[in-house]
C-alpha cells in the first residue's frame, strides 16, 4: 500500500475530504462518525466546546491517533495515514495544541530536523543560508539560535507555524494557534497563512475558539457538539449566535459578564506589595529587572505585555515556583516567599498559564488533582490519614458545580481536553475564600461559555475582597476585568494607569517597549 | 617500584599522567556508551553488571582463543545483549528504567562472578600497549608512554560523536527522540526501536571497557576487579552534561585523580594513602556544588530522562 508516493509529487493547496471518522478512549466516544470537507485553498474553521472532539478528529486526521472508523480523500483519492509521517509525507503538517518542538535544540535545528528526510550528513553551512532566505520572507522574526525550550510561549507557537510553511505543506492544521498569541500576533500569523490559502498555496484547517478569528479569516465552518457534526455554513453568512448555537446546542442567552461597575477600591493596605523585585530565568539570565507593585483588597490588578517580557517569571515567583534574586514581596505586610504554610495563612490560590504543567500533577486522577490544595486538612485528611471518600466527595462537588467534562474522578488529568484541566484547577483553586488571587492567561483554550464563566468567576472573587494579580497577554479581557493596569516590559513595570482612563494605543505603544525609545530587538 | 632517580620529582606529574590514561580508558569508554543511551532518553544503571560482564567474557575469550583483541569483541556482544535486555525490558509498559537497571547490574555482577570462578588461575593473552615512548632512553617516559590502543579509540570515538550529534542524521534523531517523545511522534521517528538501539550499543561500550580491566590493567579476573567504575562513569555523564568531548575531559580528571594515590606511592609518599585514594569521589562531589545551583534546570539534560522529567 504506497498511496503516498503516488501523491507526493503535487504541490499547492489540497483538497481534504473526511467521511464517517470515529475514535473512542475505552468508554469515551470522542468522535462519532464526523465528515468534513474543504476544497483547495479554503480556510476552514472547526468550532465546538472544550471537549467536543475537535483536537481528537485532526489527530486521527494526521494519523497521530488511529481513528476505529472512517476514510480520508486528499484530491478525491482515498489515502491511508498511519501515522505523522504518512500524513506529512502528503504534505499535511499540523501545530499541536500542546508544542511538539525539541527543547534542547535550536530553533535552527528543530526547523531543519522537521524537514524529516534528513541527509545523513548535515551541511550547517548551507542549511543556515537556506533558512536565512526563508525567515527573510517572513513577517515576524525568531531568534535562530535560541534553544526552543527558552522560548516564550507566544515565540513557540510562531516557530511552530514557521515550521510547518518552511516544509511547504499543502494543509496547514492549526489546533487553537492563536490560544498564545497577543491580536496583533495571532493577525501577523494567520494573515499570512490566509494570504497562502488565497493564492491556492495551502488549504487551512483551524480549530480555535475566538470568533473574531473565524469572522476575519474562515470562509466556512464545520461545527462539533460531543463528538458529532453539529453544523456546517460558510461565512460571511453564518452569523456568530449562529455558530454558538450550534456549538451549545440551544440558544445562547446573550447575557455579557455582570461587570459590576467600579467600587471604587477602598484605601486599605495593599495586600500583595512587590518591592524592587528581581529574579534569574532558566538559564541564568535577569528576567524581573525591579518589579513594582500593589494590588488591594477588592482590586483586580491586570498586566499587560507581550509574552516573554517576565510574566511568567513574575508568576513563578509569586506561586513559589522560582526563587527570587533580591527585592521583597509583602502578603498582608508579610513576608511571603510562596511556601504552602504561607499561601495556607494568607488564602493565596493561583491559576497559572499552562496548568497542566505548572497546577496540576498529570499522571494522577482528576480526584488526586482537586485536592492537592487541602489532602492534608480537614476534611480530607484527619490525624494524618487521608478520606479516599472526603476527596471523592470534593472532587464530585467540584465537577458538578465547574461542569468538568471528565470520563470519571478516577480519570489521569492528562487525558482531560485542554478546557477541562483548566476547569479542574479553576475549581480546585476558587472553591475556599480567597484573599489573594494569581491569575495568568486564564481564558486559554476556552470556549466562549467558559470564558465568560471564568471572567465572571474571577469578578466574583474581587467583589468578594479577594486582592487579583490577572497577567493576561489579552488587552480586551484586562480592559474588560481590570481595575488597573500596568505594562510590563523587559522585567519591569513600565506603565500604570486606571482601566477606565486605558487607551489602547498607549498601552501598546509600552508593550512595545516604548518607554525606551528604541526599538524592541526581534 | 623504582624511585625517583634521573627525572627526580617530573616523575609524579609523569606518573599521574601515565595513571590518568590508564584509569581513565574504563570511565571513558562506559560514560560515552552511557551518554549514548542518556541522549535517547533512557538511563541504564545496569553498566556496573555489563561491565563486570565484560570484563569476565573478555577475559574467558582471550584464554580460549588466544587473542585479546577477540576477548574485546566479545566483551562488547556480551554487553551488547546485556543492554538489549535493558532496552527491551524498559519498552515494556510501566517499567521504570532505573529499576531494570539497578536489576541488571546485580544480575551482571553475580552472573559473572558465578561463571568466572575457574578465570581466576589460568593467565589469559593481554592487549598489548602501543609504545609512543620509543624516543626516549629514559624508562619513565617510555613507560609512561605505552598508551593502550582501546583509549585512543575512546579519544577517536569522543570527536566522532561530538559532531554526530549535530552533523549527522542519526545523532539529531537520537537527540529528538530524547528530548521530546512528543516531537519524535509528530516527525514519525520511532521512539522505542531507536531507545533499544541506543541502550545496545551503550552496552557495547561498557562491556569493551570491562574488556580492558581484565585483559589490560589491572589485567586478569577476579572479583575485585571493578571499583565501582560502571557506577561513576555514569555520575560522570551528568557532570559532562552529556557532551561526549566533556565525557573525555571528565574522564581524563577523574583518572588523574585516581592515580594521584598510587603515584605518590610510588615516591615513597605514603602518609596519607587513603585520604589520596578518595581525590577522585572528593573532586566529583566538590565539581557538582560548584557548578550545579537550585535555581537553574540542568542545562543540556535530555528532556525525557526519567530524571528530569516533569
Ligand atoms: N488520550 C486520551 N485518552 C482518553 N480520553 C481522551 C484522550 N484524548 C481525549 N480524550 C477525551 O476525548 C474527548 C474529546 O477531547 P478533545 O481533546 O478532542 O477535545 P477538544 O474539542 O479538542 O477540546 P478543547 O477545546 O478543550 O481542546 C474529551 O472528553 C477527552 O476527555
Ligand atoms: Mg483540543
Amino acid at each position: 500500500m504506497k498511496p503516498v508516493e503516488m501523491v507526493a509529487p503535487a504541490t499547492g493547496a489540497l483538497e481534504l475530504e473526511i467521511m464517517g471518522m470515529s475514535k473512542r478512549f475505552g468508554d469515551v466516544v470522542a468522535l462519532d462518525d464526523v465528515s468534513l470537507h474543504i476544497p483547495a485553498g479554503g480556510f476552514h474553521a472547526l468550532l465546538g466546546e472544550n471537549g467536543a472532539g475537535k483536537s481528537t478528529l485532526v489527530k486521527c486526521l494526521v494519523g497521530f491517533y488511529t481513528a476505529d472508523q472512517g476514510t480520508v480523500l486528499v484530491d478525491n483519492r482515498e489515502v491511508q495515514i498511519a501515522n505523522p509521517k504518512d500524513a506529512s509525507q502528503l504534505g499535511i503538517g499540523m501545530v499541536y495544541q500542546h508544542f511538539t518542538l525539541v527543547p534542547s535544540m535550536t530553533v535552527a535545528e528543530n526547523l531543519v530536523v522537521a524537514r524529516g528526510a534528513l541527509p545523513a550528513f548535515i551541511n550547517w553551512h548551507e542549511e543556515r543560508a537556506r533558512l536565512s532566505d526563508f525567515m527573510a520572507t517572513l513577517p515576524f522574526k525568531i531568534p535562530l539560535d535560541k534553544p526552543a525550550g527558552s522560548l516564550a510561549a507566544g515565540e513557540k507557537q510562531k516557530v511552530e507555524i514557521i515550521k510547518q510553511l518552511y516544509l511547504q505543506r499543502r494543509l496547514l492544521i492549526l489546533d487553537e494557534p492563536t490560544s498564545v498569541l497577543t491580536p496583533d500576533e495571532a493577525d501577523e500569523a494567520l494573515g499570512l497563512v490566509g494570504d497562502l490559502a488565497r493564492q491556492k498555496l495551502l488549504t487551512v484547517l483551524i480549530i480555535t475558539h475566538k470568533f473574531r478569528e473565524v469572522t476575519a479569516y474562515a470562509d466556512a465552518v464545520t461545527v462539533l457538539r460531543r463528538g458529532r457534526f453539529a453544523g456546517s455554513g460558510a461565512l460571511p453568512e453564518l452569523t456568530i449566535e449562529h455558530m454558538a448555537e450550534m456549538m451549545v446546542g440551544s440558544p445562547v442567552a446573550q447575557d455579557v459578564a455582570p461587570r459590576t461597575q467600579h467600587t471604587p477600591v477602598a484605601d486599605v493596605p495593599p495586600r500583595l506589595l512587590i518591592d524592587q523585585l528581581c529574579a534569574q530565568g532558566d538559564h541564568g539570565l535577569p528576567v524581573l529587572r525591579g518589579v513594582n507593585l500593589s494590588v488591594r483588597p477588592g482590586e483586580i490588578l491586570g498586566i499587560a505585555g507581550v509574552s516573554g517580557n517576565g510574566q511568567k517569571a513574575l508568576v513563578e515567583v509569586l506561586t513559589g515556583q522560582r526563587g527570587k534574586t533580591g527585592g521583597t514581596v509583602l502578603v498582608n505586610g508579610l513576608p511571603y516567599s510562596g511556601r504552602r504554610k504561607e499561601q495556607t495563612l494568607n488564602k493565596v490560590y493561583s491559576l497559572p498559564e499552562e496548568p497542566l504543567r505548572n497546577a496540576c500533577v498529570a499522571s494522577l486522577s482528576v480526584a488526586h488533582n482537586m485536592s492537592l490544595r487541602n489532602y492534608d486538612k480537614p476534611p480530607l485528611a484527619r490525624w494524618g490519614w487521608i478520606s479516599q471518600r472526603a476527596m471523592r466527595k470534593q472532587a464530585n462537588g467540584y465537577v458538578e458545580t465547574f461542569r468538568v467534562k471528565t470520563p470519571g474522578i478516577d480519570a489521569r488529568i492528562q487525558t482531560l481536553s485542554g478546557g477541562n484541566v483548566q476547569r479542574a484547577v479553576l475549581a480546585r483553586e476558587l472553591s475556599h475564600p480567597v484573599e489573594l488571587l494569581i491569575v495568568a492567561n486564564p481564558v486559554f483554550g476556552l470556549d466562549f461559555n467558559a470564558v465568560a464563566e471564568t471572567h465572571a468567576r474571577l469578578l466574583a472573587a474581587r467583589n468578594a475582597g479577594a486582592a487579583v494579580l490577572l497577567v493576561s497577554e489579552d488587552l480586551d479581557e484586562l480592559l474588560e476585568l481590570a481595575d488597573r493596569i500596568a505594562v510590563m516590559s523587559d522585567g519591569r513595570i513600565v506603565f500604570e494607569t486606571p482601566a477606565e482612563k486605558a487607551d489602547v494605543r498607549e498601552l501598546g505603544h509600552y508593550m512595545a517597549g516604548g518607554h525606551e525609545e528604541t526599538e524592541v530587538m526581534q | 617500584m623504582v624511585a625517583v632517580d634521573g627525572l627526580g620529582w617530573w616523575g609524579v606529574p609523569l606518573a599521574i599522567f601515565a595513571g590518568a590514561i590508564r584509569v581513565s580508558t574504563p570511565y571513558l569508554l562506559v560514560s560515552l556508551g552511557e551518554c549514548i543511551t542518556e541522549k535517547s532518553g533512557r538511563i541504564n544503571l545496569g553498566l556496573e553488571g555489563v561491565l563486570i560482564m565484560g570484563a569476565m567474557a573478555g577475559y574467558g575469550t582471550s584464554l580460549a582463543t588466544g587473542s585479546a583483541w577477540a576477548g574485546v569483541l566479545a566483551a562488547g556482544l556480551v554487553g551488547a545483549l546485556l543492554g538489549l535486555l535493558h532496552g527491551l525490558l524498559c519498552s515494556l509498559r510501566r517499567v521504570n528504567d532505573i529499576a531494570i537497571g539497578i536489576s541488571i547490574m546485580l544480575f551482571g555482577t553475580g552472573l559473572a562472578f558465578f561463571l568466572g570462578k575457574p578465570l581466576v588461575q589460568p593467565q589469559a593473552p593481554m592487549l598489548n600497549a602501543i609504545p609512543f615512548g620509543f624516543w626516549s632512553s629514559s624508562p619513565q617516559i617510555q613507560s609512561a608512554l605505552q598508551i593502550n590502543p582501546l583509549f585512543l579509540i575512546g579519544i577517536v570515538l569522543a570527536v566522532v560523536l561530538h559532531y554526530a550529534f549535530r552533523y549527522t542524521r542519526w545523532g539529531m534523531q537520537l537527540r529528538i527522540v530524547g528530548d521530546s517523545a512528543d516531537a519524535a511522534l509528530a516527525l514519525g521517528l520511532r521512539v522505542l526501536p531507536t531507545r533499544i538501539l541506543a541502550t545496545v550499543i551503550g552496552g557495547f561500550l561498557a562491556g569493551v571497557g570491562g574488556a580492558f580491566l581484565s585483559l589490560y590493567y589491572p589485567g586478569s579476573w577476579n572479583e575485585g576487579l571493578s571499583s565501582g567504575q560502571g557506577i561513576i562513569a555514569v555520575a560522570l555523564v551528568i557532570f559532562a552534561r552529556w557532551e561526549p568531548l566533556r565525557c573525555l575531559w571528565a574522564s581524563l580528571l577523574f583518572g588523574g585523580a585516581g592515580a594521584l594515590g598510587p603515584a605518590l606511592q610510588a615516591m615513597g609518599i605514603t602518609s596519607g594513602y587513603y585520604l589520596f585514594n578518595a581525590a577522585p569521589y572528593v573532586l566529583t562531589l566538590g565539581i557538582l556544588i560548584a557548578t550545579g545551583s537550585p535555581s537553574r534546570t540542568l542545562a543540556g539534560a535530555p528532556g525525557e530522562l526519567s530524571l528530569v522529567r516533569n
